[in-house]
């Protein structure tokens, strides 16, 4: 299993446009890939889990991602974490 | 028989074509067992796909004619259909309770539904109603009712609507849409204003069109004076038709003064500017012939999206427009936003009277970031155009002071850190508040200009909501009361070597242009289409012989005495 924990910097949080970003890139991976946040764990697959968590700029959530390509998935979710501006 | 309705006329020219009615298809869901669950998920699959299939269509469309900001909520609607979490969940309820997929569809969306609602911040409110949408349209396959959107349209066709939401009328194609007709609004609500900004003829608030007309009906839409004719009679058809080419005649001959300046009979110059909401719109302020753009509304910019515009964003519009223009003034209104123009990602608190409340110029001085970044964007713009800055909203000197502090701190931290900015920016106020209108002579010291904006001071004069059809009677432009106050305006600007123009939808009503020009207005701003004719009704007219019959004008009893001394005089 592969995680990691980012910081969100992105001033509105993970809203609808960086959300449909994240949720169309979790679905590129057919390893099971969660997010955690405030003792709330989602399916990063679900636009409408993760929207339902109503991330906040400053909050600090975690992605899992089991499976077989579990590794190549979280270096990508990373990579749109960054280019999107939403953490570190 | 051929049925007449009135509404009101939002949106010149004449369109006759078959009805599209776009309405909000009912839809009863049963629960019935089913016992072959597979055969049923392969049905909810179907409805599915086709949903998909419907909405990437609807997508590419938005991108192609809107720009893949305001597609960017499809591709969002897709994900929901793409959810694991719904689609699974469907499918284990079609399996495990062996009932229908339609019934399956509606409890676990209720479900997600009701999360969203529930949640104490507006915009993810507001995603319910996204969801709603979405799996309205999968019901819609699955119980095989039609589902009708403005984006399934592939023939000449006049949609008849109770409103047209943002979102329809992003999906209108215009090759195929000829016009359209609802039964809400007035001639500045949302569709009224696209309409316009469309070319295509419109009559809003009909109150009962989508009752009256069933698809497929023939409908003539005219425009000009506000009806709506259904299944017409052949003569009536040849009569509009003939009224259709008469105005296409008229249209011709207005062309034919897109290039020119303004002038009165008696010689009297007055410039003709248009009202814009996006750098798109400027192509339409061209074509028209307007010699600048009175009102840029920058609202636009933080709307429809889920949050704030950058300044990055925010320059490049503002760029945009001032290039576009080659140097023809163009008056950018910060940020109006409260009101009836809410920004969810805001959080802002409900209010009871909103357009008495917490909004314009009155938010800008309270959430100050948000303002210092717009008007960054807007100082370092300045130096591609003709840039005039103007407040909106304001009702005492001390926040037009406030307002113009804040500007200047920004614009001297500019040029200290190297970053060129035009030396001469008006900045002025727009004046659509009673209080401000009657302090005009003091004011006029201090601004650089005026700008009435009519349609908020009209509301605020006669105390009349101009979302609230009740009292409707009371929006009366051409009132004594208004004409007076406009009056002062336009005096105190011209005492102080001020210009004073005007954005509300007055300036370019056919009435109101030679009570205006009568007064000595400077500038006229409207909506684009309106230009042409305004400008060839102006050369018609003499200032000077309107001016002797202005304090008689000014001292009538009503409206409506108003009204008929202008129809029977210039």
């Amino acid at each position: 299993m592969a995680e990691k924990t980012f910081k969100v910097t992105s001033e509105s949080g993970i809203h609808a446009r960086p959300a449909t970003t994240l949720v169309n890139q979790a679905g590129q991976f057919s390893s099971d890939i969660t997010l955690d946040y405030n003792g709330k764990s989602v399916n990063l697959k679900s636009i409408m889990g993760v929207m339902s968590l109503g991330i906040q700029s400053g909050a600090e959530i975690t992605i899992k991602a089991e499976g077989s390509d579990a590794e190549e998935a979280l270096t990508s979710l990373e990579d749109v974490m960054k280019k999107e501006g939403l953490g570190e | 028989m051929s049925e007449k309705i009135s509404g009101i006329a939002a949106s010149a020219g004449i369109a006759i074509a078959k009805a599209f009615v776009l309405q909000n298809p009912e839809l009863t869901i049963d629960k019935k067992s089913i016992k072959d669950t597979s055969k049923e998920i392969e049905r909810f699959q179907a409805a599915l796909d086709t949903s998909k299939e419907e909405l990437s269509v609807i997508k590419d469309k938005a991108n192609e004619e809107l720009g893949e900001d305001k597609a960017a909520i499809f591709a969002a609607h897709l994900l929901v259909l793409s959810d694991p979490e719904l689609v699974d969940a469907v499918k284990q309820k079609i399996e495990n309770e062996q009932v229908n997929a339609e019934s399956a569809m509606n409890d676990v969306s209720s479900t997600f539904i009701n999360m969203f609602e529930q949640m104490d911040n507006e915009y993810m409110k507001e995603r319910a109603a996204d969801i709603r949408d979405v799996s309205k349209r999968v019901l819609a396959h699955l119980l095989d009712v039609q589902f009708t959107t403005p984006a399934s349209i592939s023939e000449e066709v006049v949609i008849l609507a109770e409103d047209l939401t943002p979102s329809d009328t992003a999906q209108l194609n215009r090759q195929f849409v000829k016009g359209f007709a609802t039964d809400i609004g007035g001639r500045t609500s949302h569709s009224a204003i696209m309409s316009r900004s469309m070319e295509i003829p419109a009559v809003v608030g009909t109150k009962i069109i989508t009752e009256k007309i069933e698809n497929g009906v023939m409908v003539i839409i005219d425009g000009l004076d506000g009806h709506v004719i259904i299944d017409p009679s052949q003569d009536e058809i040849a009569t509009y038709q003939e009224k259709k080419a008469q105005y296409e005649k008229q249209k011709e001959e207005w062309a034919k003064l897109v290039n020119e300046k303004t002038f009165s009979s008696d010689d009297v110059q007055v410039e003709l500017a248009a009202n814009i909401g996006t750098p798109a719109d400027v192509k339409g302020v061209l074509a028209n012939g307007a010699e600048g753009v009175g009102l840029y509304r920058t609202e636009f910019l933080y709307m429809g999206r889920d949050q704030l515009p950058t300044e990055e964003e925010q320059f490049s519009a503002y760029k945009e427009v001032l290039e576009k223009m080659e140097g023809k003034p163009v008056v950018i209104r910060t940020l109006d936003i409260g009101g009836d123009k809410e920004l969810p990602y805001l959080n802002l608190p409900k209010e009871l009277n909103p357009f008495l409340g917490f909004r314009a110029i009155r938010l800008c001085l309270e959430e100050q970031e948000i303002f210092r970044t717009q008007l960054r964007a807007l100082l370092r713009a300045s130096k591609h155009g003709n840039l005039k800055i103007m407040f909106p909203m304001i009702a005492t000197l001390e926040e037009f002071r406030s307002a113009k502090n804040i500007l200047m701190d920004e614009k001297d931290k500019l040029i200290n850190s190297g970053t060129e900015v035009s030396d001469n920016i008006e900045v002025g106020i727009m004046v659509e508040i009673p209080s401000t209108a009657v302090m005009a002579d003091t004011f006029a010291k201090e601004v650089d200009f005026f700008s009435i904006g009519t349609n908020d001071l009209i509301q605020y004069t006669m105390a009349a909501d101009r979302m609230n059809e009740q009292v409707s009677y009371l929006y009366q432009p051409y009132n004594p009361a208004i004409l007076r106050l406009v009056k002062m305006v336009i005096d105190a600007a011209h005492k102080e070597g001020k210009w004073a123009g005007m954005c509300g939808e007055m300036a370019g009503d056919p009435i109101a242009i030679p009570i205006l020009l009568g007064l000595g207005l400077d500038e006229f701003s409207m909506s684009a289409t309106s230009v042409l004719p305004a400008r060839s009704q102006i050369r018609g007219l003499s200032k000077e012989k309107i001016s002797t019959h202005i304090n008689e004008i000014l001292e009538m009893d009503t409206m409506e005495d108003v009204i008929k001394f202008v129809e029977t005089n210039f």
